[in-house]
Formats: C-alpha cells, sequence, structure tokens
C-alpha cells in the first residue's frame, strides 16, 4: 500500500486498483470542529480535481477534491452520525469515500509523505 | 431563586461583595438587564390573548380525519406578555442604532432617517402591485430615476430592477450570460471563480447550472491574471469577480481581465457588493463589465441583516441589455414612464430571458435608495467611496503592528481592513477576539473570511462611523489582541457580559434542537417527526 497527498490537503492510499481518500490531519487542524460531510453516491464517476464532497466545519464548508480520476466504489457510512471522526481520526477511520481508479498515471503527480510534510512546513 | 428562562445558560451577573458574598435577585433579572423566558414557558395553552366568538356552526365539516382531537399546544399569551416579550429579547440584541457593527462585506452602515420619512409617505408606502398605472405614476418615475442613477454612476447601458437580493442580482445577471450564450448558439458551461470573490458567487454559477472553476489568488490578495488566461477557452460562458475582493483590494487589472475574457467568447459578471468603496470613483462600465449587481441595502444605504427585503439591481452591458428579465420601467419619448411587460414587451424585449419575481422589485427599498442618493448628490457620493476607504486604512494602520495584516503591503486596502490571526499565543485564535468583541460592546467582525487568509477577521468600519468612534474601537481590538498574545485565559471564555455565555457552536451544529421540547409527548403536540426531526 502506498500514501499520496494532493496539494488540496487530501490523503489517497491505493490497493491495487482501488483508492481510499480523506482529508489530512493538517487540513482538519484548520478547519475546525466538522459538523457535517456531503459525501458523494457509489457509482458516480469523477475526474480527478473534481469536487466530489463537502466537509462543513464551524468555520467553513470546503469542497474536496478527487485527487485521481475513477468511479466511486464506496463511502465511509459513518460520518453520517458521527462527523467528527474527520477531526479525531482524519487519516484512518475518518476516511471519506473508496474510489476505483481509472488512471494509475495520475498518481506519478502526486506527492509522497515527505513531500507533503515539506509542503504544509511551507505553508 | 425564582428564575425565569429555566432552559436558558444565564451568565452570573451578580456581583461580589467585599466579604465574598455574591448578590443575587429572586427575579433573575439585574435592574435593566431583563431575563426572559422562552414564549412556551411564558404563555399557556390554555391561554388566548384575543376573545374569539364560538363560531355559529362547527369548523370542522368536511374536515373529516383531519380535525385536530386536541388543541395545539400554542403558548397563549395576552397582549402586553407578547409586547413585554419581544421587547425584552430586542434589549439583548445588538443594533446598528446601538454601535459599531464592523462586519466585513456586509456594509452595515446608518440608515438615514429621511430615507424612511420619504418610504412612509402614502403615495409610495401604501401602494399595491395591481393598481392601475395611471394611479401609480409617481412611485414608477421613482423607479426610473433610481434606475438612471444606477445606470450612470456604473457607465452601464441598462438596470433590471427587480431582482431582491445580491445573490438574486448574480443569478439574474448569470440567467442573463445563459440567454446570450443561446442566442449566439453556443454552449458554454464553465464559470471561473476566483478564491478572492465572495462565497455567493460559485454557489449562483453552481445553481445556475454551470460548473465552477477556481481561480488562485496572487501572493498579494488579488486575482492572478496569468491562471484566469490559462483557463479560458471556448467552453468558459464568463466570470465572477468581486471589485473591489474580499481581501479588502481593487483589482487594478480589471480591464485586461475583461479584454482576455471577451477574446475567448466569454462574459464577465462582477459582483458589486463592495460598490460603496468605489461609487462616484470608477464606473464599472469603463473596465468591460457586462453584468454587475448593487445591493441597495449597502452602498445605498437601505436597511439591511433583520431579515427584512433587499434589493439587488442587475446593471448591465449592451451585450447582455437585450435579455434582462420583465418586468421594467421604461420611459417613452414624451417623458411619461410606463411598465414594460410580457404583453407589450415587442420586438425590442422579445428577447428577454423571462421573470425572477411577480411584481416590480422593492418599492420601499427604491425610495430610500433614491433618497439616499439625492440628499447626496453626485459630489456626497463621491465621498461616501473616499470616506469608506479612508476609514478602513485608518483601522488597518493603526492595528498592522499588532494583528498580522497579510495584504498590507500590496498598498492601500479599499473599505475593508484585514487581519490574520498567526502570531497570538498557543491556543487562542479569531474566534477569542470575536467574542472579547462582544464584551467590549461591539458587534464581531466577519470572522474566517475569505478563506484563503489563516483565521481571518475582515473589518469593514463603513463611512458612517466617526473618528472618536473608529478611535474606540481600534482601542478595543487593540486590547484584545493584546490579551490573545499575553495568553490572557480569561478571553477563552469571554464573552463574560453578554446576556449568553460562549456557546457550543460545534455541538449545536452537530444536533441541532429546532423546536420546543417541553411539550413533548403532552396530548394535543405534534411529534417532532412533524417538523422533520427524529
Amino acid at each position: 500500500m502506498t500514501r499520496y497527498f494532493s496539494q488540496e490537503h487530501e490523503w489517497l492510499e491505493v490497493e491495487g486498483d482501488l483508492g481510499t481518500v480523506g482529508i489530512t490531519d493538517y487540513a482538519q487542524g484548520q478547519l475546525g470542529d466538522i459538523t457535517f460531510v456531503d459525501l458523494p453516491e457509489a457509482g458516480a464517476t469523477f475526474g480527478k480535481g473534481d469536487s466530489v464532497a463537502v466537509v462543513d466545519s464551524v468555520k467553513a464548508a470546503s469542497d474536496v477534491y478527487t485527487p485521481v480520476s475513477g468511479t466511486i466504489a464506496e463511502v465511509n457510512a459513518a460520518l453520517g452520525d458521527e462527523p467528527e471522526l474527520v477531526n479525531t481520526d482524519a487519516e484512518v477511520g475518518g476516511w471519506l469515500f473508496r474510489i476505483t481508479l481509472s488512471d494509475a498515471s495520475e498518481l506519478s503527480g502526486l506527492m509522497d509523505e515527505a513531500a507533503y510534510k515539506d509542503y504544509v512546513d511551507s505553508l | 431563586m425564582n428564575a425565569v428562562n429555566a432552559s436558558g445558560w444565564r451568565p452570573s451577573m451578580g456581583e461580589t461583595g467585599e466579604a465574598g458574598e455574591k448578590f443575587v435577585t429572586s427575579s433573575g433579572d439585574y435592574g435593566l438587564m431583563l431575563e426572559e423566558a422562552l414564549s412556551f414557558e411564558l404563555g399557556s395553552s390554555e391561554k388566548c390573548g384575543v376573545d374569539l366568538d364560538t363560531p355559529a356552526r362547527p369548523a370542522a365539516a368536511g374536515l373529516s380525519k383531519f380535525l385536530r382531537k386536541a388543541a395545539p399546544a400554542l403558548p397563549g399569551l395576552t397582549e402586553p406578555e407578547t409586547v413585554r416579550h419581544y421587547t425584552r429579547l430586542s434589549r439583548q440584541n445588538y443594533a446598528i442604532d446601538l454601535g459599531p457593527f464592523p462586519l466585513g462585506s456586509c456594509t452595515m452602515k446608518h440608515n438615514p432617517r429621511l430615507n424612511e420619512k420619504m418610504a412612509r409617505l402614502p403615495g409610495f408606502a401604501d401602494v399595491h402591485p395591481l393598481q392601475p398605472q395611471k394611479s401609480v405614476e409617481g412611485a414608477l418615475e421613482v423607479i426610473e430615476q433610481l434606475a438612471d442613477w444606477l445606470i450612470t454612476l456604473t457607465g452601464m447601458a441598462s438596470v433590471a430592477m427587480s431582482p431582491k437580493a445580491g445573490a438574486h442580482g448574480e443569478l439574474c445577471g448569470l440567467l442573463c450570460i445563459r440567454a446570450a450564450l443561446d442566442a449566439r448558439g453556443e454552449k458554454r458551461d464553465v464559470v471561473l471563480v476566483p478564491e478572492s470573490a465572495h462565497g455567493t458567487n460559485p454557489a449562483t454559477a453552481a445553481f445556475a447550472g454551470f460548473k465552477v472553476q477556481s481561480i488562485p489568488a496572487t501572493p498579494e490578495g488579488r486575482v492572478d491574471l496569468d491562471a484566469l488566461k490559462a483557463k479560458l477557452g471556448p467552453n468558459v460562458a464568463g466570470v465572477m469577480i468581486t471589485n473591489p475582493n474580499t481581501c479588502g483590494l481593487f483589482e487594478p487589472e480589471m480591464k485586461a481581465i475583461g479584454d482576455a475574457v471577451h477574446a475567448a467568447g466569454g462574459y464577465v459578471y462582477c459582483d458589486g457588493a463592495n460598490f460603496n468603496a468605489i461609487v462616484g470613483k470608477v464606473r464599472p462600465g469603463d473596465l468591460g463589465v457586462d453584468a454587475m449587481h448593487i445591493n441597495l441595502h449597502k452602498t445605498f444605504s437601505t436597511p439591511h441583516g433583520g431579515g427584512g427585503p433587499g434589493a439587488g439591481p442587475v446593471v448591465l452591458s449592451e451585450a447582455l441589455a437585450p435579455f434582462a428579465p420583465l418586468p421594467f420601467v421604461t420611459r417613452s419619448a414624451d417623458g411619461t414612464v410606463h411598465l414594460v411587460e410580457e404583453e407589450n414587451a415587442g420586438e425590442g424585449h422579445a428577447q428577454a430571458f423571462g421573470r425572477m419575481v411577480a411584481f416590480h422589485g422593492q418599492m420601499g427599498m427604491f425610495t430610500r435608495a433614491l433618497t439616499y442618493i439625492l440628499s447626496h448628490g453626485a459630489d456626497g457620493l463621491r465621498q461616501v467611496a473616499e470616506d469608506a476607504v479612508l476609514n478602513a486604512n485608518y483601522v488597518l494602520r493603526s492595528c498592522e503592528d499588532l494583528l498580522p495584516a497579510p495584504f498590507a503591503k500590496s498598498g492601500p486596502c479599499m473599505h475593508e481592513a484585514l487581519f490574520s490571526d498567526a502570531g497570538l499565543a498557543e491556543g487562542f485564535s479569531t474566534l477569542d477576539i470575536a467574542k472579547g468583541l462582544i464584551d467590549e460592546g461591539f458587534h464581531p467582525m466577519t470572522v474566517y473570511f475569505p478563506l484563503v487568509v489563516k483565521g481571518a477577521m475582515l473589518v469593514e468600519p463603513t463611512e458612517t462611523e466617526s473618528k472618536a468612534g473608529l478611535d474606540r474601537f481600534i482601542g478595543s481590538l487593540r486590547s484584545l489582541a493584546q490579551r490573545a498574545k499575553d495568553g490572557d485565559q480569561s478571553l477563552h471564555s469571554a464573552p463574560h457580559f453578554a446576556p449568553r455565555r460562549r456557546l457550543d457552536e460545534t455541538l449545536a451544529a452537530r444536533k441541532p434542537v429546532l423546536v420546543w421540547q417541553g411539550h413533548l409527548g403532552e396530548p394535543g403536540t405534534p411529534s417532532l417527526s412533524e417538523f422533520g426531526g427524529s
């Protein structure tokens, strides 16, 4: 399994052609307490960079962009009752959706953990 | 203690004496600081404030299964109880008539009383939209004169007066753009929106059926022209730009942006919510704008923020004017004014995209806005812009040594000053300063917007605050910034002197309680599910 990061602060963990996507711990810290997560429908198809989910916090409503193109395989139903999982466990239990990748070559444009850390430090 | 409002969360208002004893009252009120119960707690479903006759025949005939089995559990109050209830609640509120309201991007400025006097003249206040035109020529004249001023001030070709709010005006502008594209036989589905635009802009574009693409801001807080040019193409319907933008800065590249968008076949929508910073100074029509809404409840001082009606007329360029919605007021060659509706739109306005509202707009707002314009005159309106900009720069330069101002180096700001919460003590943020302002007797500024700045604090003092008033506000803001830098823990629990202490905003958003729950389970009370709850 390899973990990738985007400049929009999404993380993506890839296993085979299935990617799990969430927002990073840094992103949840910036957003503050999360109150609602609007997730896509399973089966919907999106292109890289499309807005696929919305995370509402006490400060703002923020779009979540998919870092890769593909079809939504599954969404994290637990967030319906417990949106705070995105705050408490952003990079594991607070995952947002799983997407079946349609173009694995898009992964090369994403950052690895070290590069993302440098990117956050530069902000 | 027999305090009212048992479900409320009251501050501890009582003074502490020399011996440490706490002075409390048995009523829960403290002199002129009056507590107030919920109307459900005050009233009773057994009580009724009016004396209703028993109907001569049962009203229930024909209702069959829809007939109520018990009276609804509405709080019955007498008239004096009702009057006192709302008057007491109003005393716990804050209003522009009590003090400064520095909400950035909202332009909460003084509403001149002359506006109110004119709006209450019976010939304007009592007109009905279905009256014969002959009997409302004066009202139509007001609409036409105001339209003429708005066209002159913006340098545009025409104006749609009927939209009833800023976002409604945005929708009107985008529907004009869509109609113009349809007339050209082109299908363009992308609207570009810079990060420095108002939050309603992408929402409007999405609502109108366009795909939204974001344009990044430069480090100076302005539109990145190269990034915008790179996105232009045959699929781009237009761009929505807020100018002055939400970083409080003028977009000096506006003309170049407009030229590039036009060359690519698109249209330029400008969010005119911040027009008070440039009115009388800049004509958006000269900058290549095709459509711009003007919030009469901001720039032209009509009441705002109380949930009352707004008005968002949209000025249009030659290219979009033929598509303006019906109805509108026009002046004939003989000088008389009349309405253009579907039945007389004829060839001249056959391309109108339709109608946004049933009637002609917000008459009360039109009367107030025209009064404001005529009482200021052209020179006075120019001074409005100058004073708005001067006041904001005074706040910016008076606080930038204590509160980081990320775009302070980008030159003078326009009508609003933008600060960030970087550099406060560990654990302190914008929210603490905003809550502290309540204790200081001010309405908080706009917080956490725009999103491009961490912990944004957007302050719009407006042109109607005096220097003495600004100095008081600046003194409070500086004091709060210093306390937050010093790690003063008492700021974390502010406000201390408001009718309610700091609310749990997270819990309120995650688990909102939207209906009175005290009567749940009593006979005749609707269940929560009837309100959509569970």
